[in-house]
């Protein structure tokens, strides 16, 4: 089906399916994880909640010179060599079959919407480089020049680098309608794929949307660049305790892989054909940053900004959260400028709302993590139970936050926040709740 | 939300191998000069390259400078002239609230030790630990950051200050299709009141050419108009940067900022580019939009890249639409991401100065309508992806 930006099917009209400003709600009704802690929402959850870190040392290749040896690998899906594009189809396709599969939307093949995918960034991998070199040159050094030479011949016509291929791919698999979108805002790329989302069915274009944010790219070159401008843990023994958001002796994030899929549908459309309803998307607020690269902003505006938007989007205050899902990376800087922000936002209350970091088990999955972090939010609103912040031995006393240290706790969460916050100054929070009663 | 907005084009950046702005693109199609295009430098490939550029003008410390590659460096380049044709640069109340759409492609490389890995790697007993060594040693931790594409983005939030909100859209040339659409969408539904959208390329470089070539996309050996270039033809990857200020009208209005142009209408597609696919494509979005366009007054900017099947098969479809055609990818080769947002800029200034170019090669034709009051911009991707939007004159 055509997408234009002229269209517009306008939803239901019964108000009991619109928010208050008037818009389309927006209700999850499929959720599909994959991560180093399994294929899977249930396998992960159970994991999650016990405190299991999905963090191992690097085995698809060779880390002797690197500094950091560990990552949160999907090795339940990755087989002989696989290129990132691959490893990264093939885990948004699990995701968004699980996804699909529970929500009971469409038919097989044909997704009554678009797809919204956040994919890793990609390139052309130095296995191929280096076989084409091979190819131009047998054992003489080969340039540029050479491989451009044997390209044409070298068997990789659809390149697994064009940036649209695994859109693509997924688009022609699901039978997703209209141009797939895919999309990167950094490590918030997963929840911008559900804003984009929810926008497009507020405007009326379609009534559900497949969303989904994946990162298959733990490769050689990806892992030196992070460790490049010092932004990974290099306590690789052992792997399992090198994310340790909010501690004092955090060094750095650890590299990750994993899928996360959410079927978004308005309530009006959902209701109608009957799906049980897992959460509503309330509302999604976004702030860039003009500081620096890689750096949040000092006085922490922006991430302020970002969960306040994403508040006033929803139509709630911050009195109405019951937990926060954190960015928590594991980086020095983050976890203090997400602590400077969360209390700032939500003042008297901040130390005593549980926020915890998911990343502490699974790492950082990168442009997933929006996506991923969505889909563990969402469980935890449905079992009413807050993963923990695992390895949280030395609290850090700059941050006063209840990170639900150590251990799982259940809890009364109604509504939760998932903060999201990129290289490049691109933040974006997501609101959720539970269905409305 | 169903009340739709009327979104106006309210600032345009652009250059091209034609040259910088939009006073310079109009000056050289009215001189009729013929495409500039070097077939030297990356021979036997050919290339649009970009005439010299000041940077410094858009990109004022050279700190900024040397944290971008030159694809970023065009992009923000054309995002800061875009914003000083809307009269938005340097006003923090407005760039506070000003959306972003960029649609990139990123991963310029640092081609010397790429070379220097290549050679090595020959004679190493450990390939792997070797090719590790030297990306610990070799790699600039800035070039990452010049290669994410999401940074062509944060730098123009960086340097211009533009922090409402910041999206980019990848996938080649649907990416820039898609970016458009869904700012004017997002205008039109009152989810945005002002938008920069837009992209940049760059492909006077061996390592993107390679990414081309690997699909035996590039143009060789011979320039030819688009439609010219036979099966055996291509792209010729051009290098450009082409940026929009999207703004709702009640926006514009009430900070004094004229129209140049209107953007009615966008549209798009995918399909499984099988035989004829993109001829129902191209058909079904022309269907959405042809009972606004008044055919005597109309005419078509096509983005055809050049390759085939593709390009035959949109030159077809066109004959459907009943207007006149120009390729525009003849003239400014093909910007990949960009190219979308860039026939836009090219739809203004045609608009605003009421004359189509030349006609060039034997998909182009037609006679210039009088006056000339809608454009009707196409983008069909080189493999995959369609779209179509309307550009109006306001009176």
């Amino acid at each position: 089906m055509t997408q234009s930006s002229a269209a517009g099917t306008a939803s239901a009209k019964n108000t009991k399916y619109l928010d208050k400003a008037g818009r389309p709600l927006v209700a999850v009704t499929g959720i599909g994880v994959v991560t180093s802690l399994g294929v899977g929402k249930s396998d992960n959850w159970k994991k999650l909640t016990g405190g299991i870190s999905g963090v191992r040392r690097i085995s698809r290749f060779p880390t002797e010179a690197l500094k950091t040896t560990i990552a949160g690998t999907v090795d339940d899906v990755y087989q002989d060599y696989m290129a990132p594009a691959k490893l990264s189809e093939c885990i948004a396709l699990l995701a968004g079959e699980e996804a699909i599969a529970q929500s009971g939307i469409g038919s097989k093949g044909r997704f009554p919407g678009p797809l919204c995918l956040a994919p890793p960034p990609l390139e052309l991998e130095w296995p191929s480089r280096f076989k084409m070199a091979e190819m131009a040159a047998g054992n003489a050094p080969a340039g540029y020049p050479d491989l451009l030479r044997v390209a044409r011949n070298f068997g990789q016509k659809f390149g697994a680098f064009r940036f649209g291929i695994i859109g693509e791919r997924l688009a022609e698999h699901f039978g997703t309608e209209g141009s797939p979108i895919s999309l990167n805002t950094a490590c918030a790329s997963g929840a911008t794929a559900i804003q984009l989302g929810l926008e497009a069915i507020r405007r009326g274009e379609c009534e559900a949307v497949l969303a989904i944010g994946a990162d298959g790219s733990v490769t050689p070159e990806a892992l030196v660049r992070f460790s490049l401008l010092s932004a990974l843990s290099t306590q690789n023994e052992p792997p399992q305790q090198a994310s340790k958001p909010f501690s004092k002796n955090r060094d750095g994030f650890v590299m990750a892989e994993g899928a996360g899929a959410l079927v978004l549908e308005s309530l009006a459309h959902a209701r109608a054909r009957g799906a049980r309803v897992l959460g509503i998307i309330e509302g999604c607020g976004e702030k860039s940053d003009s500081f620096h690269r890689t750096r949040s902003s000092p006085d922490g505006k922006p991430i302020i900004a970002c969960m306040r938007n994403a508040l006033a989007d929803a139509g709630v205050g911050p009195d109405e959260v019951d937990y926060i899902n954190a960015h928590g990376t594991s980086t020095p800087e983050n976890d203090k400028m997400e602590h400077f922000g969360v209390a700032a936002v939500f003042g008297e209350r901040a130390p005593r709302i549980p926020i915890s970091s998911n990343k502490s088990m699974i790492g950082h999955t990168l442009t997933a993590a929006g996506a991923v972090e969505a889909a563990f939010t969402l469980l935890t609103l449905e079992h009413q139970r807050i993963p923990p912040t695992i390895n949280y031995n030395v609290p850090d006393p700059a941050i006063v936050l209840d990170v639900v240290p150590n251990a799982a706790r259940d809890a009364r969460v109604h509504r939760a926040i998932s903060n999201s916050f990129g290289f490049g100054g691109q933040n974006v929070c997501v609101v959720m709740a539970r269905e409305p009663a | 939300m169903s009340q739709r907005r009327e979104v106006w084009i309210t600032g345009v950046g652009l250059i091209t191998c034609l040259g910088e702005g939009l006073d310079a693109t109009r000056d050289f199609f009215a001189c009729g000069a013929p495409p500039p295009y070097d077939d030297k430098s990356f021979a036997p490939y050919i290339v649009h390259t970009l005439p010299p550029i000041n940077f410094d003008k858009q990109i004022p410390k050279k700190g900024d400078q040397r944290q971008m590659e030159m694809w970023q460096r065009i992009g923000v380049y054309a995002a800061g002239l875009a914003l000083g044709d809307a009269a938005l640069a340097g006003k923090p109340d407005l760039l506070d609230h000003t959306d972003m759409i960029v649609a990139a492609i990123g991963g310029e490389r640092d081609i010397p030790v790429d070379t220097a890995i290549l050679a090595g790697v020959r004679a190493a007993e450990k390939p792997g630990a070797f090719l590790n060594e030297r990306l610990m040693n070799d790699l600039r931790p800035t070039l990452f950051l010049a290669q994410l594409p999401n940074l062509m983005a944060g730098n123009i939030s960086l340097v211009h200050g533009v922090v409402g909100s910041s999206r980019t859209f990848l996938g080649e040339e649907s990416a820039g299709v898609d970016a458009v659409r869904v700012a004017q969408a997002r205008v039109a539904a009152g989810q945005s009141e002002v938008t920069l959208v837009g992209g940049a390329s760059h492909g006077a470089r061996w390592d993107h050419l390679l990414d081309f070539e690997l699909g035996g996309a590039l143009l060789k050996e011979k320039f030819a108009p688009v439609w010219d270039r036979g099966p055996e033809g291509g792209i010729a990857y051009g290098s450009l940067g082409a940026f929009l200020v999207l703004e709702s009208a009640d926006h514009a209005r009430a900070r004094g900022a004229r129209p140049r142009a209107r953007l009615n209408a966008v549209a798009s597609d995918r399909n499984k580019r099988q035989p004829g696919d993109i001829e129902m494509t191209l058909g079904r979005l022309w269907q959405t939009t042809a009972a606004q366009v008044d055919g005597g007054h109309a005419a078509v900017i096509s983005g055809a890249t050049g390759l085939e099947p593709a390009t035959s098969a949109e030159r077809h479809a066109l004959t459907q639409f009943g207007l006149p055609v120009r390729g525009s990818g003849t003239y400014i080769g093909h910007g990949i991401e960009a190219q979308f947002p860039a026939n836009l800029a090219i739809a203004t200034i045609v608009l605003e100065h009421g004359k189509l170019f030349a006609p060039l090669g034997s998909g182009d034709g037609g006679k210039n309508p009088e006056p000339l009051d809608q454009i009707v911009v196409t983008g069909v991707g080189a493999w995959r992806g369609e779209g179509l939007a309307l550009v109006e004159r306001i009176h």
